[in-house]
């Protein structure tokens, strides 16, 4: 039953203990953690977590094991993973494989036996922070120093690591007849959003996250969507300024996540980074205009500094309950709106999906 | 919206007397509901027939009525006070129920009453099986297909239209009985035929079959804006089938993925809205079959239920709480979360450990019933355990379950080592798990445990991991520290550790202390650490994170009673939250260990620290060392925390209150003895014997009669009393065969003597008495299941005097600091001691309630060292009071089919209420109508005498049949009545297979009380079979000459005068002694 150990070292010089339950060796990454009590699959396979290794709090991972269908891209992007207990055996109806056999197929590093909850009350105190995680060095001051000299997030252009290197076209799906043409930039999109607008019937372009706004004009969309991504918005000057020529055209727009954070960058607000970001599916959301709350489902570092909005051209439109920041914008002038949380869910509870139904409003869709 | 100013008066109502289903889960709800809306400024007004309560003490509302919970009671109440609404949410069913009715009768728009939290639709909704189905389907969720029929024929069809297999359950039954599932025609015939025989109104359901599906529950609230939240998911380990309150459970869900929990979560949604709860708490019942993932609703209650109160402990929200905001128009945005402060309670908790809940049971109590679990909920009592993972949380669970085993350990096995984990066995045994570690150890895989129990695979891994895990510390050259503390992280215990290696738990304990393996304390938060939590409600697990705060005050740490059975229940709760209370009103910094979710006491509102730790040396001696507090409290909470009180002061621990020395004098037998004799006191001689001739000669030594009983015995066995030497032999012979190689006890039999419990208070120099508690039945019934009434109401005051005086003086020579409990008989003008017990006893809260003195709280003071002088209490004197409280005694009995339901030595009752009048014939009849024995004030009246009882059954007879009762009797109790001149409709004997019997008269509705004395100790077959049934029918039934005299004249009086409704508060402002205590 023994397993090989495994070290978590942090930049700060705090190391934890486990042992490595999928795949060996050694990876860096920034330490986050995500509240969610289900779907670690969509979690890992979400390209926002690139360049992170996500440490779940719930403690018992693995439980209904992986299956085909709720994959939220093409692989898991996660750095690593960092859990409490790894099942043994898979028990759901529609698992395929199970966690750790899915984890190493991916070359995904694995560690548990780890109190995961010393390590979220760790960073909720001292910040998200730089880790490696290793089964191979078990010298934590080697590690920490490995720890400190990794490339962290700030500043970082990742979307591009993840974001499709051509054009694809998603077919709508379930409908008659293509109601809207919509073009997306993708910085690390989940499949979910994609599906969502498919199921609306939508034909989905997706891009690649520096396409020339021309190049996506071309195809004459009805509207843009921009998707969640990995890393830094400062990170991607690049997409920021292609999306600020697309919003001048005035082409109706939804964000989400990343894609709310660069327009809000393109409008000429500022981001920054949080102490230790939202993740979570418990994330308490207030719509300004109706005052509902919605409970819905986040990942994010980086946040939209609501007080650089300019108050004559944008409005704060979402605001999160917990600590009263930025959870969404709407332009007065544009059909313009984006959110930072995940109306998509995957995981996470279903509130928000009114979003989507409003953006095809926003393309002439009833 | 803020909270609504239009009302001013609210009503709510209780859910009376603890019984199966329906526990103190509700007085945590219902206390947790009145203090925050008298928060808000609200005036309550509560009704509660159950005086073992939290929610009935006067300072928990402005006006308490301990009064029946019938429409009737309701009415009056409104009538007096004028209530602007009534919120019936918080009372579990029979609130609802209540409110239901009031509201068809008009009475809510008579008074102008409008019902908030759930209006009368809502519940008609969520209640009628038609009504929410439709709603169902209107929601898009998924029901169960069922058609009600009633002949084979139809069922027949039915079964054709739903497709088989299908499960035929027959409505009103004996204790659920008849019914199962049919596969093809040939089976429905045989079970639809014997459904429908066994119905008593000829009434059967064919319902699709979801048997072995998995079994989820839903907790959610809604507000008036329409957000809704899901507290909490919980999991069912037992499948579909066995009642959820049966259940194990586990929160958070655990095998379902994201995508099928947020169907669940949407469904839910789409329930609550549909059904139309406006704010509140709810619950929804899922259903998933396990190969295809179908998901259908089972159903919901548009309330608070004993879920909700689980959902609360496992997550931290407090659902009743938040709730009562809703209902007075807050919403759930503008409440404030309690335990992070910051963060608004509009969100989902999220956990990081795993809560297991395990319900206890009480068959050994019924022993003609089997121990077999179905539809109909059988546990009377739960408790839960937090852990970092499931099986950390499971062992903890079953460590607290009280039935002495120390996890899923060797004893478990040996429990059930003759069983074979088969047929029903295997499916519905409620200690079938424990039967499945053999088959572990034995090497079965788990395809085919799951295909036997119906168990889901990951579930079963754990149990498979702890004998892996258990295999491996039996086989280890030798305990490493690794293996200690993956022993630690798979949550097994000392004593557990200690089993396998041949060591004492005191061994084992240094060992791991030695190697620093020690638990560390965690919060539960309800945000998995993502915000800091103020709340200090801790569990313990052996991970690095300890979040334990120090503090400088004097502490002082309170043991509850674990989880209800028969026997511990309420009432010690009750006495640890006043222990609470009283100590925290003193400065001391209170903190509170149980493992019972239900309760008040585990309510992190209640003590300055909560630890939701089981009740063993172990657990409490890691929070001991932990917290160091100056002492221990153990007398409070029943005999749970007595008997730790032994090895925790070897251990060094200070325990508060009467000395260790004194408790064995109490409970030994010869040191008892030894002392009464001292003090000159009586006790009934006993003796023991071990066959029949030596039995013989100890009765003729005693003198006849004599009482006889198997030891080790439990059951619902009548006492046998031998009053001739004839009788001795049979019964000696009956008693060796209920327990062979067990000496039979032999006590004399005071007969007829009266007996009473008095409950002391000592600080070792003074004694208060706080009453004598007269039994309305005889020596011989147990105290807990005999009505009583205080003050005594046929004792003379010079009897009660020379009572108090005796209780006094034992209290003194066993210096008892806090309370003692003594149970004398009164026999031909002597006083003999029954019983000593020197702790808080079971009638604590309810003489508390009677006489407006809080006893607990004054216990708990003078544990702490104040002296009764201090507390101006009338020295040896009870309070001048000039009303009668009476206690009577609720019954399980209609959850176990074929139990005779007479009352014995033998505790059977689950809960108790109080009847309180200034006459005490209208107490009496108060409290009969408050545990569902409604007595009749017109009608027909059964009476079916033994010989020794058809003098006084006479004499009933013409008091009745002046009252104008219609009377049928058996043969010879009419003869006996024709003597008197009293007209008798003879029946039939059942035996003699004829019309009219009087089954048919109870299936024609046509008796409304049964007066049935048991013709000889070993009851006839045909008695049992009458008693049985006119329980199902709820008929009221009294078996014993001293329960018939008091009902009998509450029935003469009831006849000439109406009742009223008296507050707690009117009562105690009205005493001379009452209020000043409050």
């Amino acid at each position: 039953m023994t397993r090989t150990k495994a070290l978590i070292a942090l930049e700060d010089g705090t190391v934890f203990h486990g042992r490595a339950f999928a795949g060996q060796g050694e990876v860096e990454g920034e330490l986050v953690f995500n509240t969610s009590m289900t779907g670690y699959q969509e979690i890992l396979t979400d390209p926002s977590y690139k360049g992170q290794i996500v440490t779940l709090c719930y403690p018992l991972v693995g439980n209904y094991g992986i299956n085909p269908e709720d994959m939220e891209s093409y692989k898991p992007h996660a750095a690593g993973l960092v859990i409490g207990e790894c099942s043994r055996i898979p028990s759901n109806w529609r698992s395929t494989i199970p966690l750790p056999q899915y984890l190493e197929e991916n070359g995904i590093f694995g560690v548990d036996g780890v109190d995961t909850r010393a390590i979220t009350m760790h960073i909720r105190d001292k910040g998200a922070m730089k880790c490696v995680i290793s089964s191979t060095d078990l010298d934590p001051e080697s590690l920490v120093a490995k720890a400190q000299a990794s490339q962290g997030l700030v500043g970082r252009d990742l979307a591009s690591e993840v974001s499709v290197k051509e054009k694809m076209i998603w077919e709508p799906q379930n409908q008659k007849q293509t109601l809207k043409r919509v073009a997306t930039i993708d910085c690390g999109t989940k499949y979910n959003q994609l599906r969502i607008l498919q199921n609306l019937g939508c034909e989905v372009h997706v891009f690649p996250n520096n396409t020339p706004a021309a190049d996506i004009l071309a195809i004459k969309p009805d509207g843009l969507f921009l998707s969640n991504g990995p890393g830094d918005p400062e990170g991607v000057k690049q997409t920021v300024s292609e999306i600020r020529k697309l919003l001048e055209t005035g082409l109706p727009t939804f964000g989400i996540c990343f894609g709310h954070q660069l327009t809000a960058l393109a409008l000429g607000a500022k981001t920054y980074k949080l102490k230790f970001g939202h993740r979570g599916g418990n994330q308490p959301v207030m719509n300004l205009a109706t005052r509902a709350v919605e409970i819905t489902s986040q990942n994010h570092g980086f946040c939209v500094d609501k007080d650089t909005l300019d108050p004559n051209l944008v409005e704060t439109s979402h605001i999160n309950l917990n600590d009263q920041t930025s959870e969404g914008l709407r332009h007065k002038k544009l059909p313009v709106f984006t959110v930072q949380y995940h109306p998509e869910a995957a995981p996470g509870p279903h509130d928000s999906m009114y979003l989507f139904h409003d953006f095809m409003k926003s393309m002439g869709v009833n | 919206m803020p909270k609504r100013e239009d009302i001013h008066k609210i009503m709510l109502i209780g859910s009376g007397p603890i019984i199966i289903g329906q526990a103190c889960e509700f007085d945590y709800s219902g206390t947790q509901a009145c203090k925050a809306l008298r928060e808000e400024g609200y005036e309550i007004v509560l009704i509660n027939s159950n005086p073992a309560t939290i929610m009935t003490d006067p300072e928990i509302a402005d006006r308490t009525y301990i009064e029946p919970i019938t429409p009737e009671a309701v009415e009056k109440i409104i009538a007096k006070e004028r209530p602007d609404a009534l919120l019936p949410t918080l009372g579990g069913q029979t609130a609802l129920n209540t409110a239901l009715e009031v509201a068809n009768l008009g009475i809510l728009e008579k008074y102008g009453v409008e019902m908030i939290g759930a209006n009368a639709e809502v519940i008609h909704k969520a209640e009628d099986r038609d009504a929410f189905k439709e709603c169902m389907k209107e929601a898009q969720v998924e029901t169960l297909i069922s058609i009600q029929v009633h002949t084979v024929e139809d069922a027949l069809k039915a079964a054709d239209e739903i497709g088989y297999p299908v499960i035929v359950r027959p409505s009103f039954t004996m204790g659920g009985t008849g019914g199962g599932t049919a596969d093809n025609k040939a089976e429905l015939k045989e079970i639809a035929a014997s459904g429908l025989k066994h119905s008593l109104n000829t009434t059967i359901l064919v319902e699709e079959s979801v048997y072995g599906w998995k079994e989820y529950e839903m907790e959610v609230m809604r507000d008036h804006k329409d957000n809704v939240v899901i507290i909490c998911s919980i999991e069912n380990l037992d499948h579909m089938g066995i009642h959820t309150g049966d259940s194990i459970t586990v929160a958070p869900s655990q095998t379902l993925t994201d995508v099928e929990f947020q169907e669940m979560r949407d469904a839910t949604i789409r329930v609550m809205r549909a059904i139309g709860v406006e704010t509140g708490g709810s619950n929804v019942q899922f259903s998933i079959n396990p190969k295809d993932g179908r998901m259908i609703v089972i159903e919901m209650n548009p309330r608070v239920s004993r879920s909700s109160a689980l959902a609360s402990k496992a997550t931290g929200f407090p659902i009743a709480k938040i709730a009562a905001k809703l209902a007075v128009g807050y919403s759930l945005d503008e409440l404030p979360n309690d335990i992070t402060r910051e963060t608004p309670a509009s969100f989902e908790p999220t956990l990081d450990y795993c809560v297991v809940k395990i319900p206890r049971f009480a068959f050994e109590k019924f022993q003609t019933s089997k121990p077999s679990l179905g539809v109909s909920m059988k546990s009377v009592g739960e408790t839960m355990a937090i852990g970092r993972n499931m099986k950390e949380a499971f062992q903890k669970a079953l460590r607290g379950l009280e039935r002495g085993f120390d996890g899923y350990d060797l004893k478990c096995e040996e429990l059930v080592k003759d069983e074979v984990l088969e047929g029903k066995f295997a499916i519905n045994n409620p200690d079938r798990i424990f039967r499945m570690k053999t088959e572990i150890k034995n090497g079965m895989s788990i395809e085919e445990l799951y295909q036997r129990t119906h168990i889901d695979p990951w579930f079963l891994d754990m149990l498979v991991q702890i004998c892996e895990r258990e295999k491996e510390i039996l086989d280890a050259p030798e305990l490493t520290a690794e293996l200690m503390k993956d022993a630690k992280d798979d949550g097994f215990s000392d004593a557990q550790i200690a089993a396998l290696r041949g060591l004492s738990e005191l061994e084992v304990r240094k060992i791991r202390k030695d190697f620093d393996i020690i638990p560390k304390y965690r919060v539960v938060d309800t945000c998995a650490g993502e915000f800091e939590a103020y709340t200090p409600y801790y569990y313990s697990s052996y991970g690095i994170s300890d979040e334990y705060r120090k503090s400088d005050k004097p502490k002082i740490m309170i043991l509850g009673s674990g989880p209800n059975r028969i026997g511990q229940g309420i009432e010690f709760d009750y006495c640890c939250v006043h222990t609470v209370m009283a100590l925290r009103e003193l400065g001391y910094e209170t903190i509170m260990v149980n493992s019972n979710p239900e309760t008040v006491s585990t309510d992190y509102d209640t003590s300055d620290k909560l630890y939701f730790e089981p009740l063993t040396f172990e657990d409490v001696m890691n929070i001991y060392e932990r917290e160091k507090p100056e002492g221990v409290v153990v007398q409070m909470g029943g005999q749970t925390p007595l008997n730790l009180s032994v090895p925790l002061a070897a251990a060094g621990v200070p325990v508060l209150g009467t000395p260790a020395d004194s408790i064995d004098q109490a409970e030994d037998r010869e040191r008892c003895r030894v002392l009464l004799n001292e003090l000159g006191l009586k006790q009934p001689e006993s003796a023991t014997s071990m066959n029949v001739d030596d039995a013989l000669e100890t009765a003729q030594k005693i003198g006849l009669p004599v009482m006889i009983r198997p030891s080790y015995v439990l059951g619902g066995r009548a006492m046998m009393v031998a009053r001739s030497e004839d009788e001795i032999i049979p019964f000696v012979k009956e008693a060796i065969k209920a327990a062979p190689h067990h000496p039979v006890l032999i006590d004399r039999f005071l007969e007829n003597a009266v007996e009473a419990d008095v409950d002391v208070l000592c600080d070792t120099e003074d004694v208060y008495v706080g009453g004598v508690m007269e039994h309305v039945e005889a020596a011989g019934i147990h105290s807990g299941d005999s009505a009583c009434c205080t003050p005594p109401y046929s004792l003379s005051p010079l009897l009660v005097d020379r009572i108090k005086d005796a209780c006094g003086r034992i209290a003194l020579r066993l210096k008892v600091r806090g309370m003692l409990n003594v149970q004398v008989a009164v026999h031909e003008g002597e006083i003999y001691i029954i019983e000593i017990n020197p702790r808080a006893s079971r009638t604590v809260p309810y003489l508390s309630k009677s006489t407006g003195i809080p006893m607990a709280k004054l216990a708990a003071q003078v544990s702490v060292g104040r002296k009764i002088k201090e507390l101006n209490l009338p020295v040896f004197g009870t309070p001048n009071y000039h009303w009668y409280a009476v206690k009577e005694a609720v019954f399980p009995f209609n959850r176990f089919a074929g139990v005779d339901p007479i009352l014995s030595p033998e505790m059977k009752s689950t809960g108790e209420v109080m009847g309180m009048d200034y006459v005490f014939e209208a107490a009496f009849w108060k409290a009969q109508i408050a545990a569902g024995q409604a007595l009749p004030k017109e009608g027909t009246v059964f009476l079916s005498a033994n010989d020794e009882s058809k003098a006084w059954m006479t004499d009933i007879a013409v008091t009745l049949h002046g009252l104008g009762f219609k009377i049928i009797a058996t043969e010879g109790t009419a003869k006996a009545l024709a003597e008197k001149e009293v007209p008798a409709e003879t029946l039939y004997k059942l035996a003699e297979e004829k019309s009219p019997n009087i089954r048919d008269y109870m299936a024609d509705g046509k008796v409304n009380l049964i007066i049935n004395t048991p013709s000889s100790a070993i009851s006839k077959q045909d008695e049992i079979t009458i008693r049985a049934e006119a329980v199902t029918r709820g008929i009221p039934i009294i078996t014993t000459k001293w329960g018939a005299l008091p009902s009998i004249a509450a029935i003469e009086y009831i006849n000439k005068r109406d009742w009223t409704v008296t507050a707690l508060q009117e009562y105690f402002l009205a005493s001379p002694s009452g209020n000043k205590f409050r």
